[in-house]
């Protein structure tokens, strides 16, 4: 498997009608490793979503560019000597599955039918794509409402299937923003053991944005923390609380370890004192 | 049992019933005691229970049935009562009973040469052909200004130039380039159902959400899959309501088109009725059209409930 590097991006979004444009993402440099499950926590309006949408190809940078193993994502191309070279950027991929932070499901097809809808494209019969939605659905605990209307699930339900619906695409990277914040904490424990085993079966590259700490912490081979305005990158740490619960399959105890409410607490502070602590960067 | 007692509110469990569950048939015919008439009548003006979810809806929600039904019947009732009275001479305006005995008159025998019938055959025919040309016309054309720019830039100004003219105005262009035959007709009701339809489509395709886009696209989809799975669907519910407004222009263009050189056709009725000061046939012959247009446009309601249930939603 390849690894998707972001080389010296930055993202300038222009002010609407003449206003003040604004620097999303300033400078950032980083690579995603093989089969790393990397968490991103900052603050509301430090950059996360822009990071991932980089990353999922659906927009350009300002400056820099993003490749994942010998192919370009986005941005200027590498040697731009005059040479357009266009058709060697590849944008959005199946390879790179995207969860929403608002759930982005079609509200015309019911829930199975949304799940299945990237095999769909990719000409899946019809057999085959129902077992593996299937499959899913029963993980994110919605085997019961198969066809239902997703415009009458409750958001939490929606967010389940948006999981689903990328998990059934079996991307080799999952790019997730926020997939769990609706959710009620026992479905949310369920759901991160769930994206955790999926992650430890496949082996998936992970991109997973959330505002809780505790979750990222738990989720988490390597966080980032973010600070806003510019976007950047402050600090990094590598974590194996998850493969620690892994290894137990006891959320509870791994949340209670001492080492884990240290860590907690210090990622606390560097959220809280966001002005006075230094970078690693 | 305990538990039972505790739950069980004193008041609907009728005298000294200790053995009843909480939820005994005794219960019913208290609490649904038939609401008298004064009631129902209010009932029937009120704004109707709330549905689910929407206990703050947008404003303007509720039933207005009721409402509507008042208006129409006093209206009625207005134009008998002055017609009746003899306050306006039957020359301006008939008497309904006229107009009823007018229209099973030429129900039968038929007016200006056609019977009524006829009239609306051949009427329903050039509208409803029109629309249809429409629809394979107008439909992908707007679809096609929506997704891509050359087709933009190519019909914009086309439609936006004579979109606001008065189809009477270029009438008499479309009858010296295609004479006065069915073709003209159909082409002046055509092009006023044009316009409406194509900035339909093309604003049905403007309104896609990216983020369904983004995810199509993250899922594998094609440039041209993104078109039929996403953008199509998405359009469908402006396109419907283009379908509805544009038909409507059809009917309202169906006067103007039988203007010249018709031998039937209900807008050559009202014309030819009036030209002739028959004012009992003009207005049957607007009410008629008036009711065909009114269940054609509740027959596209209840499509647009059927294929795009999620309106709105
Ligand atoms: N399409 C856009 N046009 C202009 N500015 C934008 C756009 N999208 C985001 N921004 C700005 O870029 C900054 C970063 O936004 P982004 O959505 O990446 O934040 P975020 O970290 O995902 O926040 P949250 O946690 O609230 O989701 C914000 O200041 C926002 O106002
Ligand atoms: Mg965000």
């Amino acid at each position: 498997m390849s690894k998707l590097q972001i080389h010296d991006v930055s993202v300038v979004y222009p002010g609407l009608n003449g206003g003040e444009q604004v620097r999303a993402l300033s400078d950032i440099n980083f690579t995603i490793d093989p089969g790393e499950f990397v968490v991103a926590l900052g603050a509301s309006g430090c950059g996360k979503t822009t990071l991932l949408s980089l990353m999922a190809g659906f927009i350009s940078p300002t400056e820099g560019f993003l490749t994942l193993g010998d192919s370009q994502i986005s941005g200027l191309p590498r040697v731009a000597c005059g040479v357009d070279l266009q058709d060697q950027i590849d944008g959005p991929g199946k390879e790179r599955g995207v969860v929403f932070q608002k759930h982005a499901l079609l509200p015309w097809l019911n829930v199975v039918e949304n799940t299945e809808f990237g095999l769909k494209l990719q000409g899946v019969g019809k057999k085959e794509r129902r077992e593996r939605a299937a499959r899913f659905l029963k993980l994110v605990g919605l085997e019961d409402f198969h066809r239902h209307p997703v415009y009458q699930l409750s958001g939490g339900m929606q967010q389940r299937v948006g999981i689903a619906r990328a998990l059934t695409n079996d991307p080799k990277m999952l790019l997730l923003d926020e997939p769990l914040g609706a959710l009620d904490a026992l479905t949310r424990e369920v759901l991160q053991e769930l994206l955790l085993d999926v992650w430890k079966e496949t082996q998936k590259m992970m991109f997973f944005i959330t505002h809780s700490v505790e979750e990222a912490l738990f989720m988490a081979s390597r966080l980032i923390i973010m600070s806003p305005r510019p976007g950047r990158i402050t600090h990094e740490f590598r974590l194996d609380f998850n493969e620690r619960f892994l290894e137990c399959r006891d959320a509870r105890k791994v949340k209670s370890m001492p080492e884990f409410i240290t860590m907690r607490e210090e990622v606390l502070s560097i959220i809280h004192g966001d002005e006075t602590v230094g970078g690693l960067h | 049992m305990i538990a039972t007692k505790a739950l069980t509110p004193k008041a609907t469990m009728g005298g000294g019933k200790t053995a009843a569950p909480a939820f005994s048939k005794e219960v019913r015919p208290r609490d649904k005691k038939s609401p008298t008439l004064p009631q129902r009548i209010r009932n029937l003006f009120s704004a109707g229970p709330v549905m689910p979810g929407e206990s703050y809806g947008a404003p303007g929600r509720g039933k207005s049935l009721a409402i509507s039904v008042v208006t129409a019947t006093v209206l009625l009732l207005l134009w008998y009562t002055v017609t009746a009275a003899g306050w306006i001479s039957p020359l301006f305006l008939p008497s309904p009973v006229a107009v009823v005995e007018r229209f099973w008159e030429i129900l039968t025998d038929g007016f200006a040469g056609a019977s009524l019938l006829e009239h609306t055959g051949w009427s329903m025919y050039r509208v409803f052909g029109a629309f249809a040309l429409a629809m394979v016309t107008a439909i992908p054309i707007g679809i096609l200004m929506g997704v891509n720019r050359v087709a933009r830039g190519l019909f914009d100004p086309i439609i936006e130039f004579y979109r606001p003219l008065p189809p009477l105005a270029y009438l008499p262009l479309v009858i010296i380039w295609l004479g006065i035959g069915e073709v003209s007709k159909i082409v002046l009701i055509y092009m006023a159902i044009f316009a409406p339809m194509a900035l339909s489509a093309r604003a049905g395709v403007r309104s896609v959400a990216i983020e369904q886009i983004h995810a199509a696209y993250s899922m594998g989809a094609s440039r041209w899959q993104v078109i039929r799975y996403i953008i199509l669907k998405s359009a469908l519910p402006e396109i419907l309501t283009g379908m509805r407004i544009g038909v409507g222009f059809g009917w309202t263009t169906l006067v103007a088109a039988e203007m010249v050189a018709a031998q039937a056709g209900l807008g050559f009725m009202v014309l030819n009725a009036a030209e002739f000061l028959v004012t009992d046939v003009v207005i049957m012959g607007i009410v008629v059209i008036g009711i065909i247009a009114y269940l054609f446009d509740m027959l596209m309601r209840y499509a647009e409930r059927k294929l795009v249930p999620w309106k709105g939603k």
